[in-house]
């Protein structure tokens, strides 16, 4: 297990160097740089412009530069945002609470709905009911969620029920803890039916798919063969298997949830790190771009590793050396 | 036997093909030019359509009256029901189309600057709906082309390539997306933005599309007709091309039909937050990005209406390639 772990986190390592360079060199394709604006200015004086290239290194060749940024990774400093002139450490891990609390609570509501919902149409193929519901994750997949995001905001508007933007209120800090806690909750409302809703049809279908597939297995003929009742049948032999892939998805899901949170994020005007991002590319702060792709990827990452880790939990017929063989 | 396409299905179709239709024929369907600023009617609310009941001849069958703007601060319009404005059916080029000295007529209203809406959504659909298909073909292109490759070669070059599709695979592709949206240069004329946007998504969306074709490649390869062409003593280019790539097809299709919305909600995304197209231009995208102003959304809701067609779009293609993955891959697919 452990000789398992240590090989996948150095089978990182030149992943992530990989994405990192890509997006170094993208960012750097763009037009300009981050202190174009600044020349425009009149007020900057150019030796001030000089010295901060200076400062940040701009001076090197590109990919000098970027190795320089990797050796100061590798001693845990990301360097500073050129921008807010803080270090991207500190903006990212300002941000990405607000980022990674959205993700897992869409996940939520994806999960506890989508299993549920699947295990009722899959109960009755075919049925009214299942064509309704079949219909509906259709349309609830196929709605884009920055209109759904719109959509939801004009409701809330019109009827105020729910805050707009941002993840507190003004009156945050002088309420207790409770209060905190609402409000925060409050707020986290409609981003999490947005986001949590786009993915509730897939994997609604995928559980219906695979109850459905389950039923006719050998081994739940051989089941009721022997006399088990049908609920055990269902819950121990069907549910069981049915939810495996589950497991494994949880982790892909994590990875569409996190970029799908920076554009309900950008949408909604949230401050997590998708819009963040947004800025920082606006602004081509290169630092905080590549800073913000790294700890994205990172939290992909290990997000697929925790997901395959699970699934040797919940499936011990699964062991880890089967995991490797597979990829 | 396969199923016969259902009723969704055969809407799906009928609606894709009305979208693409209005799109092509854009400059006849829409009334009016869809850069042409009415500043006097800045977020006019619909117009309304009223039938001339009786017709008589030689009048127009439908008409609307004239909005004015009654309040300025709070944009508010009145109608005003004494005067009639014929919309002409079939008039000056246009389906349909007021007069060039009558005022306008707004079918869905119009936005801050007073552009007509509707015309602006015709003529914004022949981006996002080209944007799919377009980016389908390049990335769909390039991965059936490197995937064959490294699935017909296998060893380094494989290994190589599949490499790099995971490298590519793990990026987070929406933060990736923006970074790459960020090299275009804000002032490009529309035509060569939404080239870049295609290519930068492509780019992005060829790997797990490689991947797949790849492996079934390299299941083909060994398959005793693909053997025996070898034996004959075929080039590897022809066998290839003429026994391997095919035996992928109907995947692609279906998978190419299943992708399209991927790529027109990446441009919508990226159009919606101000890095895709740019105004003047249109598409459904950035005509939505009004409404990131709330004041804009909870006053003048009829600028919403572009997602609508953006979402009839998705849905109609998902119907789509879930029939045809339904009718080549029928085991992928539980009864």
């Amino acid at each position: 297990m452990l000789a398992y772990l240590v090989r996948r986190l150095l089978q990182m390592i030149p992943l992530l160097i990989g994405i990192t360079l890509l997006s170094f060199l993208v960012i750097n394709l763009a037009p300009g740089d981050f202190f174009s604006q600044l020349r425009m200015n009149p007020a900057v004086s150019p030796d001030l412009i000089r010295e901060l290239e200076r400062q940040f290194g701009y001076g090197d060749p590109l990919l000098l530069r970027y190795l320089k940024w990797l050796w100061r990774v590798v001693h845990l400093d990301l360097g500073m945002s050129l921008a807010y002139r803080v270090n991207v450490a500190d903006l990212i891990a300002m941000r990405a609470g607000n980022t990674v609390i959205l993700a897992l609570a869409s996940m939520l509501v994806t999960w506890t709905l989508a299993i549920p919902m699947g295990i009722l149409v899959a109960l009755r193929p075919n049925s009214a009911l299942d064509r309704t519901l079949s219909f509906a994750a259709f349309f609830w997949m196929s709605l884009p969620s920055f209109f759904f995001a719109f959509l939801l905001m004009y409701l809330a508007l019109r009827t105020g029920w729910f805050p707009i933007g941002g993840t507190v209120s003004v009156t945050y800090d002088s309420l207790g803890i409770w209060g905190k806690i609402g409000d925060r909750v409050q707020h986290l409302v409609l981003p999490m039916i947005v986001l949590g809703t786009g993915g509730l049809a897939t994997l609604m279908r995928l559980m219906r798919a695979n109850i459905l597939d389950l039923k006719e297995a050998d081994f739940v003929r051989t089941a009721r063969a022997k006399g088990l009742p049908e609920r055990s049948v269902f819950g121990k032999h069907i549910l069981r298997n049915a939810l495996n892939p589950f497991v494994t998805l949880a982790g892909a899901e994590l990875g569409d949830l996190l970029g799908g949170a920076a554009l309900v994020e950008a949408v909604m005007n949230l401050q997590g790190l998708g819009t963040m991002m947004l800025d920082a590319v606006r602004a081509l702060d290169t630092y905080l771009v590549i800073g913000s792709v790294l700890i994205g990827s990172l939290l992909l990452l290990v997000g697929n590793l925790l997901a395959d880790v699970a699934l040797t939990v919940v499936d011990p017929r699964i062991d880890f050396t089967r995991l490797e063989s597979k990829s | 036997m396969p199923r016969p396409p259902g009723k969704t299905v055969v809407v799906s179709i009928f609606l894709l093909a009305l979208f693409y239709l209005t799109a092509l024929f854009a400059p006849f369907v829409a009334p009016y030019d869809y850069t042409e600023q009415n500043r006097a009617f800045p977020h006019c609310p619909p117009s309304s359509v009223r039938i001339n009941q009786p017709t008589r001849w030689g009048e127009s069958l439908l008409y609307t009256h004239p909005l004015k703007l009654a309040d300025p601060m709070t944009r508010r319009y009145e109608e005003d029901s004494g005067v009639r404005i014929p919309i002409r059916l079939l008039y000056d080029g246009h389906l349909f189309t007021t007069a060039a000295d009558a005022p306008r007529f707004f079918l869905l209203g119009t936005d801050d600057l007073g552009r007509d809406l509707f015309s602006r959504i015709v003529y914004g659909g022949r981006i996002s709906l080209s944007i799919g298909i377009v980016g389908v073909l390049i990335s769909f292109s390039i991965g059936t082309v490197l995937g064959s490759i490294a699935g017909y070669s296998g060893g380094w070059v494989d290994n190589l390539m599949m490499r790099l599709v995971e490298v590519i695979m793990s990026l987070p592709s929406f933060y990736f997306l923006l970074a790459l949206a960020s090299i275009i240069p804000p002032n490009l004329a529309p035509g060569t933005t939404f080239l870049l946007i295609v290519v930068i998504m492509s780019f992005i969306r060829w790997a797990g599309f490689a991947r797949i074709i790849r492996g079934m490649v390299a299941s083909l390869r060994e398959r005793e007709y693909v053997a025996a062409a070898r034996a004959l003593g075929a080039p590897r280019w022809l066998v290839l091309a003429r026994h391997v790539i095919p035996g992928t097809f109907s995947y692609s299709i279906t998978s190419a039909t299943l992708s399209i919305p991927s790529f027109i909600l990446g441009e919508s995304a990226l159009s919606v937050l101000g890095l895709g197209i740019q105004e003047p231009g249109a598409s459904w995208g950035n005509l939505l990005a009004t409404a990131r102003n709330v004041q804009y959304l909870v006053n003048y809701p009829w600028i919403l209406t572009p997602g609508l067609f953006i979402f009839l779009t998705i849905i109609s293609f998902n119907f789509l390639g879930d029939y045809l993955l339904e009718r080549f891959n029928p085991r992928s697919v539980v009864r």
